[in-house]
């Protein structure tokens, strides 16, 4: 976009804006209400449901003006329009009443009530009455699956829908159908919505087609919700999420705006895999031996346990807080991280990428970048929403086209007719097939190593002094040198990689791709690396030994108590390993918000608050640290594992707390390197004498919410931890100055959908006012060491098979794998899958099941065959074939069931 | 060599014989045909054939007007033009009371071909299209025998007539909307996406099918280039009347004595059209109105009948000259009914992309609906009048929905006695909110009975 000004005219005020943007993006940005349908940050301006009309002038002297719609009109100097004379205001009035014409009076039954863009929008125009007296048309609506709810009668074709799910997903099973005003949107037939960002639609909906279905059918009015400023913990992107909680239970997930993260979408993990907080079966109540424990006494119970050879292990997704807490309470030496030896070299592969990365790749970079090279991952599964973002990469080639013939990107339909099929060179080097392979310049298909090899010799391509992988089949040098010659041309490149294929060569491979570009003088790339989970970086940088060194101590009996921090150990052991330690070991307390094999081993168990009841700090894929604070305060003894490890310090006489400020001050001064992780959100004296609001101001039935069970109205739980209270009272809205990270809501007068992010924007699709929410860590500072040449080496023996891990967005796992509609969603993946030509070398292309056998354990397994797929590996959904996680990379042996 | 040939004085049907297969390639050349093509290939540029259709003041016959020349010298040419360009011929005549293509290129597709070989020159496009109304079926036969006979004599195809220009021409029947008569939309359904308009700028001249530049003309627009290659500028602007080049295809349908379609001097008065050559109004009728150019025009009265038929004459009395083909209306046909059956087929052809075309014509439908039934409430003269002017130009996406109006608005201002009649005497109904005192139903039969005017199409029993 151009940065030149241009001084325009509205309703007689001058204001300087930027040239060549859209008058509709420029009046919201301006604070003015200016009513729209069609037009979305995200997908541009189409000119479609006329909504925005505004009368333009040619000039001071012009006295009548033409109606324009502001969504198509360009601001150029000297641009004079009117929002509030007679004729637009006619037009904007009317295209409500034509739209209405179909509209259900159906507000009270419908989901969308009270956050709906068509109320707001209704009420803006002043259209207050009906003179359509006919019939109204009527659709059937269709099954969309577990996720989305469709009633097509609320539809007011802004096309909104298909623009989303088709132009800016990818998605191709929904579509428009039919002519005039008997337009349908909806698939061919009724089926699962099939995108991995189907969810969406609830938000991108102006009104209520398509609807949240889990919360329609655990429904409350968005205005009587209880909110607070959250995180995804599905997966290491750290999407910005607003849960909204009533009666105890978490409602639904709505998009939190944060322009390096999430921008305006989520994944549907992300969105629907909030079902275990509600859990019924969720502990309530310490247990120890003996049976239920009251606090003090769990609290003590542990406090004696710090004093005997105590260990304890800590999980991916547990908060920075509860880490340092627990890491302050035990000594460093002895928190261990629950990760085998290849995650383990994962995640502090992750960290060092991050440190060597010249820029890491936030959400703005990835989507601008101009060529990209994805190596090993499948990011629509791993970490969903840079596989959404990487999409809109390939469309940059074509905005360029546009440029030069003098169309603005924001004109979504012309971009599209100028650029055709023009991508900016996406390259896809992956074990197997992946969702954006069809906008993909190359797709490749090898296995993890020989990926980190063909990474290598882009290396080698771009400079010569990195080493050159031996043996490197030809096909494979060749789309070397073409990857290599893209990169080396890209004014913005991007690199990905993660930890999805349990191959720690990619990472390194990926680190000297981004050295070798800087080396042999060409842009500078993003680098960006998916890692296995929400607080994978967090932990990291933490540090600790892993499971192989805590196997070994337990084993050789020279533990005797373990603490298990939010971490399932059947997992890593296995049942009977998990039984084993349970045999050598004479305590284990285990921290867990939901019950499990570990949970059940237990000799102190103490219920944890989800991340929907605490605060906590994680740190995302790029090293930005973001808060996350209670919706609701967690019923019964169940608390964040940082307010229990303060409890046990307080008990030993050590001050850790009592405050999530004191323990966040305690912690930068500990782990200086660490500080920043204090500035992820501002502290709880940062309102000053009020605290911002959870609930909305027109929040209702708090005192009659606990009537059935006691007439006195409860006094509202105290926050002193946060800046944030469990009130109605106080500001809300773009008129208060509170900080991103802090609001707990995105709301304006007149604005009660989620469209009310315009009025809390810099500038549309922009930073947000009041500056970022989270911060960078500054992991520049650490060592800056070259990439070690792990995976440049000889290629792998040809009759060596590992097993490959294919990651399932809608897999079953700890948390999102327990919601009803994940479960829903998935969708076979249960069987193990070799290529056709492998199955053959094997003699088993006609099996159709197989025994694996690993490190001299066997299972029992179907086995399907999937051209699509590296040779030389066995593809598996470990937790959908239900195979150990340590099992990921390893080499396997494959027989035909019954085989010798 | 090339016969001389006297110019003829009906370019355009001079070779049509009624009732007759058309000439096949070896009778067109004999008469005269592909001359054009020849003498523009050898002797003249590119730029020389638009010049030359620009001084000839040719416009567009499909209802706007645009002249042809500027159209095609708005195509980037020149060494630094795209590689690949396109040429289209609008045959999706949906236009109620429009059948002038179909004539032409039934009559004479030969003529269409190289009039489409001689516009690709110009433009220097390398692939045409004719996109033709789907019901035309015995027109995309004529016309597909006839691209094949041209194929097989070499005026299509590579390096045509040893001119090094390569032009290859594609029939596409259309599925079926109306919509695909605006271009952009004609484009998109080429394309195999849905019938809906596109924004503009940038223009399909510079960014159309496939997003290379593409010049879309009328059939009939495109009849009239051999010709005027072969006579000459001056000759083709002294057929005319008036200012306005050549000759005109008008139409009459309505109840007159012999509707039909005839080639006529631009400018013909709608007087001469109607009384001479369709024969005047059926015995017992008298004209009350018509629409001049199809039915996205303005009705124009009686009084207005000496207008000349062209594209300034017609739009200074208050219409558009549209395709020149004239719906006439009687004294003993519903006006009322007339336009709603008219905004009937406008609605049902509204690709539904914008709002106020797609949910405001249906409404003013049902209002008219309710007229002609005599069911009509105080307030819906004034709310048709309002739908007239929020669904005119600028306000819609496309000129589909201002063009729905035209007869509307128009019949309205001439007759709006016809519209009071359909209000319904007891009907004391609020100017706003629901209906005061509801309604009883009443059975369909006794309706029709006792409202004085039936739909179109039953008037004549």
């Amino acid at each position: 976009m151009s940065s030149k000004r241009a001084t325009i005219h509205i309703d007689g005020q001058a204001h300087e804006v930027a040239a060549g943007r859209n008058l509709l993006e420029v009046a919201l940005e301006l604070g003015l209400d200016l009513p729209y349908f069609c037009w979305h940050p995200a997908l541009g301006a189409v000119g479609a449901c006329r909504q925005c009309a505004v009368t333009q002038y040619k000039d001071a002297q012009d006295p009548s003006g033409r109606v324009v719609m502001a969504c198509m009109t360009p601001c150029g100097d000297g641009t004079r329009v009117a929002t509030q004379d007679a004729a637009s205001r006619e037009m904007r009035q009317a295209v409500i009443e034509w739209l209405m014409t179909n509209h259900p009076h159906d507000c009270p039954v419908c989901a969308e009530g009270g956050n709906c863009h068509l109320q707001d929008m209704t009420v803006m125009t002043g259209q207050a009455y009906r003179r359509y007296r006919h019939a109204k048309r009527t659709h059937r609506n269709q099954d969309l699956g577990p996720f989305v709810a469709h009633e097509m009668n609320r539809c007011i074709a802004c096309y909104r829908c298909v623009r989303y799910y088709r132009d800016y997903a990818g998605g191709e099973d929904l579509d428009v159908f039919g002519a005039h005003n008997n337009v349908y949107f909806g698939r061919a037939e009724s089926g699962t919505l099939e995108s991995h960002f189907a969810g969406n639609l609830v938000e991108v909906c102006p009104t209520g087609v398509f609807t949240d279905k889990p919360y329609g059918a655990d429904y409350t009015r968005k205005w009587d919700l209880q909110q607070a400023p959250s995180l995804c913990n599905h997966c290491a992107v750290g999407c910005n999420t607003y849960p909204g909680e009533r009666y105890g239970r978490i409602k639904r997930i709505e998009n939190r705006y944060n322009e390096a993260v999430n921008g305006y979408f989520l994944c549907d993990r992300g969105r629907y895999g909030l079902a275990y907080s509600n859990e019924a079966g969720r502990p309530r109540q310490a247990r120890g031996p003996q049976g239920p424990l009251r606090p003090v006494a769990a609290i003590e119970r542990l406090a004696g346990l710090l004093d005997g050879r105590v260990a304890a292990v800590v999980g991916d997704r547990v908060s920075c807080e509860s880490l340092y807490a627990l890491r302050a309470l035990l000594g460093a030496e002895r928190v261990f991280r629950a990760a085998g030896p290849a995650q383990l070299a994962l995640e502090d592969a992750q960290l060092q990428l991050l440190r060597v990365a010249p820029q890491v790749a936030d959400l703005p970079r990835i989507e601008n970048a101009d060529c990209a090279l994805l190596l090993g991952e499948d990011l629509l599964h791993s970490g969903a929403r840079l596989g959404l973002a990487l999409r809109q990469m390939t469309r940059q080639r074509g905005f360029a086209a546009a440029a030069q013939a003098h169309v603005p990107t924001w004109q979504d339909q012309s971009v599209r007719l100028v650029a055709q099929q023009q991508r900016s060179p996406l390259h896809i080097a992956t074990p197997a097939r992946t969702g954006l392979d069809e906008v993909a310049a190359t797709q490749t298909r090898a296995t993890p190593r020989e990926l980190a090899r063909l990474g290598w010799a882009i290396a080698h391509a771009l400079d010569p002094q990195q080493p050159a992988p031996a043996a490197l089949e030809p096909a494979l040098q060749q789309v070397a040198e073409r990857i290599a010659a893209d990169l080396r041309a890209a004014q913005r490149p991007l690199l990905l990689t993660g930890a999805a294929c349990a191959e720690p060569a990619l990472y390194a491979a990926t680190a000297a791709i981004a050295q070798a570009l800087v080396a042999c003088g060409a842009e500078a790339p993003a680098v960006a690396a998916v890692p296995a989970a929400a607080n994978s970086v967090g932990r990291a940088l933490f540090g600790g030994a892993g499971l192989q060194d805590l196997a070994a101590q337990v084993e050789a009996g020279r533990i005797d108590s373990l603490i298990v921090l939010e971490h399932d150990l059947a997992a890593d052991l296995g049942e009977a390993g998990l039984q084993r330690w349970r045999e050598q070991l004479q305590q284990l307390a285990v921290f867990d918000a939901l019950p499990g094999p570990t949970w059940e081993a237990a000799t102190l168990a103490l219920p944890v608050a989800t991340i929907f009841e605490a605060e906590g700090t994680l740190v995302n894929y790029a090293g930005r640290a973001q808060r996350h604070f209670a919706v609701h305060p967690p019923a019964g003894d169940a608390r964040a594992s940082w307010i229990w490890l303060c409890g046990v310090a307080e008990a030993r006489g050590q001050s850790l707390g009592p405050t999530l400020d004191a323990l966040l001050q305690g912690l930068a001064e500990a782990e200086p390197a660490l500080a920043g992780l204090r500035d992820a959100a501002p502290a709880a004296d940062a309102g000053g004498l009020n605290a911002v609001p959870r609930q909305p101001h027109r929040y209702s039935g708090r005192t009659a919410m606990h009537a059935h069970q006691d007439m006195h109205e409860p006094r509202p739980p105290i926050d002193l931890d946060t800046a944030l209270g469990y009130t109605m009272e106080g500001a809300q809205g773009p008129g208060r100055d509170t900080p991103p990270a802090l609001r707990t809501a995105h709301w304006a007068p007149g604005w009660n959908s989620p469209q009310a992010i315009n009025k809390f924007q810099q500038e549309i699709g922009g930073a947000l006012r009041g500056g970022p929410a989270g911060c960078l860590l500054p992991l520049a500072e650490g060592s800056r060491a070259a990439a070690q040449t792990l995976g440049a080496g000889p290629p792998e023996a040809e009759d060596t098979l590992r097993l490959l891990p294919l990651p399932d967005l809608f897999a079953d796992d700890a948390l999102a794998g327990r919601s009803p509609a994940i479960q829903a969603r998935q969708q076979g993946g249960a069987a193990l899958r070799l290529h056709p030509r492998t199955a053959e070398r094997l003699g088993l292309a006609t099996a159709s099941r197989v025994r694996i056998e690993v490190d001299g354990e066997q299972r029992e397994r179907p086995l399907t065959l999937c051209a699509d797929l590296a040779a030389q590996c066995v593809g598996a959904n470990l937790a959908r074939c239900g195979l150990p996680a340590a099992w990921a990379g390893r080499p396997v042996r494959l027989r035909a069931e019954g085989g010798a | 060599m090339s016969q001389k040939i006297s110019p003829p004085d009906k370019p355009l049907t001079d070779r049509i014989r009624p009732e007759h297969a058309p000439f096949d390639v070896a009778e067109y050349e004999r008469a005269g045909g592909y001359q054009a093509l020849r003498r523009a290939l050898r002797t003249m540029a590119p730029q020389e054939v638009v010049a030359l259709v620009k001084d000839a003041n040719l416009r567009g016959r499909g209802g706007a007007g645009f002249p042809t020349g500027v159209k095609w010298g708005l195509v980037p040419h020149g060494p630094d033009a795209p590689k690949h360009k396109y040429l289209i011929a609008n045959g999706d005549e949906m236009e109620p009371g429009t059948f002038k293509d179909r004539l032409l290129l039934e009559g004479d597709p030969h003529q269409f071909i190289e009039a489409m070989i001689v516009a690709a020159y110009a433009i220097q496009a390398d692939v045409g299209y004719l996109f033709l109304r789907g019901e035309y079926h015995l027109a995309a036969q004529r016309v597909q025998r006839a691209i094949e006979e041209a194929r097989g004599r070499g005026y299509l195809g590579r390096n045509i007539k040893g001119s090094g220009f390569d032009f290859e021409l594609h029939l596409h029947t259309s599925a079926g909307r109306y919509i695909c008569g605006e271009e952009t939309a004609l484009i998109s359904a080429l394309e195999g996406k849905r019938a809906v308009p596109r924004a503009k700028p940038p223009f399909p001249t510079v960014a159309g099918l496939f997003g290379r530049p593409t010049v879309v003309n009328n059939v009939e627009t495109l009849c009239n280039v051999p010709h005027i290659v072969n006579y000459g500028a001056d000759w083709y602007r002294g057929l005319s009347r008036t200012e306005n080049g050549g000759t005109k295809l008008y139409g009459v349908s309505g109840r007159v004595c012999h509707p039909g379609a005839w080639e006529l001097p631009m400018g013909s008065s709608a007087r001469e059209i109607i009384d001479e050559h369709a024969g005047g109004m059926r015995a017992g009728l008298r004209l009350r109105g018509f629409l001049p150019g199809g039915a996205s025009t303005d009705f124009l009265t009686a009084a207005q009948l000496d207008v000349a038929m062209d594209y300034d004459a017609v739009a200074k009395a208050g219409s558009r000259m549209g395709t020149g083909t004239i719906i006439v209306l009687d004294d003993q046909t519903s006006v009322v009914a007339m336009v709603r059956n008219l905004e009937h087929f406008f609605a049902q052809e509204s690709c539904g992309w914008c709002t106020p075309c797609r949910d405001g014509i249906p409404w003013a439908e049902k209002v008219l609906d309710d007229l002609v039934y005599g069911r009509g409430r105080p307030g819906d003269l004034e709310l048709l009048e309002q739908q007239t002017r929020l669904l005119g130009p600028g306000r819609t996406f496309c000129a589909h929905a201002p063009g729905a109006m035209e007869p509307l608005q128009s019949a309205l201002q001439h007759w709006r006695g016809d519209f009071e009649a359909g209000i319904a005497p007891a009907a004391a109904a609020p100017a706003i909110a629901g209906p005061a005192t509801p309604e009883a139903p009443r059975p369909l039969s006794e309706v029709l009975e006792t409202t004085p005017m039936g739909p179109v199409g039953e008037g004549g029993r």
